[in-house]
């Protein structure tokens, strides 16, 4: 190759770079629908998995048809009207970090660490006829290494959890990452959320939890060899149920019930 | 060297295995032999990114400039390795979600980049591209040995099927805490060399 052109090493890379990003951005592009459809039909999945009525034989949009998507402002806890923001397209993730949407919290408020927070929330009812029976929240928290997203089914009661599901995370397999075991989420079931005196007395524990008595109406297992993880979890919980998370939503929700009655 | 394509595609996988002879590719092999599941995924796509980039540079081999020939390889083992990510991502999302940064980090892995710059660069394309699959089935092999081990005694299953009844869940085994972590694939892998190196000692290192 003594004889070799000095401009053959930049065509060449030229042309061979301008082929292979066309091939990329084909497949990108070619693929973003499916893509996109996975992504909402694996959310559609957890949702319905937290609150119980996931069903492997069935279609997931069939399922999913029972539930209302909407959007809560969680300073007020009033519900956002549609023709403002649009429950379909609303990014949650991505409101937090935008500057209008979302703000930075401080150190002592940001119990869940997350840094920022948005002003808008998803809420998913779930309805049988008028009425709701499960309010589905959409929680995230630090664990150990990661940041944990989980959806948390609540009771219409507003105090009892119906049950949860932990769909991304990055904890370590088999110790951090059992947040993905059935049979432990399937711990939270009936836990009660606030004490009587309004607390929250949610919390998840170091080893076993109370089986008798108050405490055990609202302690939950931690997870073996993952301190932690399990510390994430209940910090994530301090920060959901408490007043920078759903708290005002709930006590909206109750003030309606009395207006109603 | 004219070897058949019978030992090119077999013989990478006991005598002159790429993880237990050349010691490349150790990363993936770590983090991704904590299931059996992701541990095929991984090798399946392991094997067709060697195999087909090696095809590719084997072809154009005479027109690689050699000063950037190191960044050409890289420009077709990126792409190849985006587009199986796009492919995963849209047809097998599970496995592409627990498999997510790791698809990506196929660019880095050295078995690749050893087989393009040490074999296709000097290789018509045929024998390139069975020198791919055979590394990549070498690869396999261990990715499957070492994951077989781990998730059989660290999360007690197989490919996610309950084999031994952990205690977690309900049962009487306890799961091994160090298998389940990215650790133990060292151990595992130096076992898995020091057998190949006995059973057969041409692959020892000379002091």
């Amino acid at each position: 190759m003594a004889d070799e052109s000095p401009y053959k090493p930049f065509y060449s890379v030229l042309i061979l770079a301008f082929f292979c990003s066309a091939l990329v951005a084909g497949a990108v592009v070619g693929l973003q629908p499916k893509q996109e459809a996975n992504r909402q039909l694996d959310r559609k999945k957890n949702i319905l998995a937290a609150a119980g009525l996931y069903r492997q034989d069935q279609p997931i949009d069939q399922l999913f048809a029972a539930i209302e998507t909407k959007i809560v402002e969680l300073a007020t806890g009033a519900y956002v009207p549609e023709d403002r923001l649009s429950p379909q397209s609303y990014n949650q993730l991505k409101a937090a970090l935008s500057a209008d949407m979302g703000r930075s919290l401080a150190a002592e408020e940001d119990l869940a660490r997350i840094r920022r927070l948005e002003k808008y929330a998803l809420v998913y009812l779930v309805k049988k006829g008028e009425t709701v029976e499960q309010f589905i929240l959409p929680v995230r928290g630090k664990g150990l290494w990661s940041t944990m997203f989980a959806y948390v089914a609540v009771d219409a009661d507003l105090q009892t959890v119906r049950g949860v599901a932990f769909y991304e995370h990055g904890e370590t397999p088999g110790l951090g990452g059992e947040v993905e075991n059935s049979r432990w989420q399937g711990l939270w079931q009936g836990k009660k959320i606030y004490t009587e005196t309004g607390d929250i007395g949610l919390q998840v524990v170091k080893g076993k939890a109370a089986d008798a008595g108050n405490a055990a109406a609202y302690e939950i297992d931690g997870l073996s060899g993952a301190t932690l993880t399990s510390q994430g979890v209940d910090h994530l919980l301090k920060f959901w149920f408490g007043d920078n998370g759903f708290k005002p939503f709930f006590q909206k929700l109750h003030q309606k019930d009395i207006s109603n009655g | 060297m004219a070897e058949s394509t019978q030992d090119l595609l077999t013989k990478s996988i006991l005598t002159r295995n790429p993880i237990a002879l050349l010691v490349l590719g150790i990363c993936s092999a770590l983090a991704v032999t904590g299931q059996m599941a992701t541990a095929l995924v991984m090798a399946v796509c392991v094997t067709l990114v060697t195999a087909f980039s090696s095809l590719v540079i084997s072809i154009v081999r005479f027109q690689i400039p050699s000063t950037v020939r190191i960044g050409i390889q890289i420009m077709v083992i990126a792409t190849l390795v985006i587009l199986v990510d796009q492919i995963l991502k849209a047809f097998y999302f599970d496995l592409a979600k627990q498999l997510s940064i790791y698809v990506g980090l196929i660019i880095t892995n050295c078995i690749v980049m050893g087989r393009a710059e040490g074999f296709a660069m000097s290789n018509p394309p045929v024998a390139s591209f069975m020198d791919g699959i055979g590394n990549g089935l070498g690869y396999g092999f261990v990715l499957i040995t070492v994951s077989f081990i781990r998730e059989l005694f660290g999360s007690g299953s197989l490919f996610g099927v309950e084999i031994l009844p952990l205690t977690s869940n309900g049962g009487w085994y306890l799961r091994n805490g160090l298998l389940v972590l990215p650790a133990s694939a060292f151990f595992l892998i130096a076992l898995l060399i020091w057998l190949l190196r006995t059973i057969d000692p041409n692959q020892q290192e000379k002091d």
